[in-house]
């Protein structure tokens, strides 16, 4: 039976692996937009973080496996459509993530010196379709909205030591931009309160001992939470735990003559209403904030407005308040309130032989591992289904050979794996001159020049 | 290519964690001299593991990652070129399936290694090869052996926490040693959101 994954990040990958590996005779196909593979592992995850991407290693070990074939620089839904690829395998599955981000919804949002962190994130990252964004970072206070762990990723790289940063894959142009950055205070703003945030402990302790820069948290947001924790699960009590003990701990004392560190904060219970424009009327100067008071507890608390608000001034801001997936193709189902595609168990709802894993089956959170499990729970529906006869794969599909003579129709010309081997292995020597582990290679044009495409 | 990649892809803990660890502002509380260089370069957790396993850089030898074939390949096997005599530790996991497959073990290693070198049928083990970046290789202890392992660190206790199906005996993998007072033991795999799924699936099935 032949397999099309469409998107090769963890969820591509760890669906395909698991296919592959309990059915001996499964063919899979991934196919990818960009020329490179590996989605948010390559593009999503801090570059300080190179131990969460060494999944890399397994993945490649997929790609190069005997029925496995890698396809990159093919957008489905414009390149080759999912009824296309229905015809040319037995089954289909989708895992093409989440490109989009949530909007604010508020006035001031289009200012200049607003951006999502999504496209914060890509570029630093050298995710291409950001690297226009040329973020202004000559404030001193950076606004972040939301309190989770891209938000935690975003304030410790504005805040991050550049001797560190110097030393990982972070793009060579943010870098420079970093270099030059003004910013020396970060506030993370959430509506709700400290029992509800969403970023998780390693990353939290990472942001507390993080080298020049100190944690302002006020005592006054975790008073009377001692008793609210005592029977909570340990990861929840854990994360509150720390959370109270840094806002109770004095401060360290500068050196003398030493600069003064860098600092960031948590501030809780405060929704933003507008982003405040310059006299100008061109960049944003500042945020205005609803006071919000806290209606039920824990996940299913509600953030309502009081009434009260209160200004902060702020030169960036950055709104990390989700991401979000789009709809592919008018043959495939899309929640839009939701945004995932309507399924069980990753068997997309009404559609025979399409299925879905990762972000775009659950919805945009999680980290590898939540992936992970999503995507065996997806190949096991699509196993059940081979073995069960749902899927008839008595006739054959020419899977590849079909898709093939659709692209070079349309003008379309893949990308393999080993082509991304020689581009990876042009990042890494880029790098090495700098003692990175790669430069990585952000226009897509210069990577099919190396390839001779 | 594969051939070239199987010593890439699984080195010794403390040469992959020389490139990729970066000083972190939490140094481990320990004693300079000797692991004064090391401490430079590694993250507390790993000095942490050095301690517990009882091997210096010079002289841990390097974990093999033999070739996962996807044929459905069950039960134990000794990794290429492990020398049977040195291995004298035996150890029991039980998977999702509620197989128990059965393999030995060399002191020292950490139970991560052990179901890498032998290949074992556990599906999705170690992602972040043993660097405390994610949870995959959560294991699941009795009671008595639990209480013996070595001291957990804040580290592995931050990652423990985003585990499945954790319990007050479940440890990760890659931070614990086989130990000779550790044979016969067994470990279990903990089941995942997709095994609660295939377990109703299996009691609706014998239920018609």
């Amino acid at each position: 039976p032949r397999v099309c994954v469409v998107g090769s990040g963890p969820a591509g990958f760890y669906t395909a692996q698991h296919i592959l590996k309990h059915h001996g005779g499964a063919l899979v196909d991934i196919y990818e937009k960009l020329p490179v593979p590996f989605g948010l592992v390559r593009f999503g995850v801090a570059p300080d973080h190179p131990e969460v991407k060494n999944v890399i290693n397994t993945f490649t070990q997929t790609a190069q496996s005997e029925r496995c074939a890698y396809y990159g620089n093919v957008t489905v839904g414009r390149d080759v459509t999912v009824p296309e690829l229905q015809r040319a395998y037995h089954a289909v599955v989708l895992s093409y993530g989440a490109e989009d981000n949530r909007v604010l919804g508020i006035p001031g949002e289009n200012l200049a010196g607003v951006y999502s962190a999504r496209a914060f994130v890509g570029w630093y990252n050298g995710l291409p379709e950001n690297q226009g964004l040329k973020p202004d970072l000559s404030c001193e206070t950076a606004l972040i909205l939301g309190h989770g762990n891209v938000a935690l990723d975003i304030a410790r790289i504005l805040l991050s030591p550049l001797q560190l940063l110097r030393k990982t894959d972070i793009t060579d142009s943010s870098l420079a931009a970093l270099a030059c950055s003004k910013v020396k205070r970060v506030w993370l703003v959430g509506r709700r309160g400290p029992l509800q945030v969403a970023f998780t402990i390693k990353e939290l302790r990472e942001m507390i001992n993080l080298p020049g820069a100190r944690a302002v948290l006020d005592p006054a947001d975790f008073t009377g939470l001692e008793s609210a924790i005592k029977d909570a699960p340990r990861p929840r009590k854990r994360l509150t735990e720390l959370m109270m003990k840094t806002a109770l701990e004095k401060p360290v004392e500068a050196a003398a003559g030493a600069a003064a560190p860098r600092e960031w904060g948590l501030k809780f219970q405060r929704s933003p209403q507008a982003v405040l424009p310059s006299a100008d009327g061109s960049r944003a100067r500042g945020i205005r904030m609803a006071l919000t008071h806290l209606q039920g507890s824990g996940d299913s608390a509600k953030a309502i407005p009081t009434g009260d608000v209160e200004e902060l001034e702020c030169g960036l801001v950055l709104s990390s308040i989700g991401y979000r997936s789009l709809p592919l193709d008018p043959a495939v189902p899309f929640d839009s309130q939701r945004g995932v595609i309507p399924n069980s168990s990753g068997r997309v709802e009404g559609v025979p032989g399409l299925y879905c894993s990762g972000w775009v089956k659950r919805g945009p959170t999680g980290v590898i591992i939540t992936t992970m499990n999503d995507s065996f729970d997806t190949a096991q529906s699509v196993l059940e289904d081979l073995q069960g006869g749902v899927l008839d794969v008595s006739p054959s599909r020419e899977g590849f050979g079909l898709v093939e003579s659709i692209l070079r129709s349309r003008g379309v010309r893949p990308v393999s794996f080993s082509d991304w081997q020689k581009i990876d292995a042009a990042e890494v020597a880029r790098g090495k001159a700098a003692g990175k582990p790669r430069e990585k290679i952000v226009d897509p044009a210069e990577m099919l020049q190396i390839i001779g495409h | 290519m594969p051939a070239l990649l199987l010593p890439v892809l699984y080195k010794s803990l403390i040469k992959l964690s020389l490139h990729q660890r970066q000083l972190r502002g939490h140094s481990s509380r320990m004693a300079h001299g000797a692991l004064g260089l090391l401490r430079s370069r590694l993250s507390a957790s790993k000095i942490r593991l050095l301690l517990l396993c009882g091997v210096t850089e010079q002289h841990h030898s390097p974990a093999k990652w033999p070739e996962r074939g996807f044929s459905s390949v069950q039960g134990s096997q000794d990794g290429p070129g492990e020398s049977s005599s040195e291995d004298h530790v035996t150890v029991h996991f039980i998977n999702r399936d509620g197989e128990r497959l059965t393999t030995t073990a060399k002191e020292g290693q950490s139970l991560l290694e052990v179901v890498v070198n032998h290949n074992l049928a556990i599906d999705g083990f170690g992602a972040c090869e043993g660097t405390l970046a994610c949870s995959t290789c959560h294991l699941i202890f009795d009671k008595d052996t639990f209480q013996k392992l070595g001291a957990i660190s804040d580290e592995e206790l931050d990652m423990l926490d985003l585990a499945y199906g954790l319990t007050d005996t479940s440890r990760l993998g890659c931070q614990v040693c086989v130990k000779k007072s550790m044979d016969g033991v067994t470990v279990r795999v903990p089941m995942d959101v997709s095994d609660m799924r295939k377990q109703l699936e299996v009691g609706k099935q014998s239920k018609q």
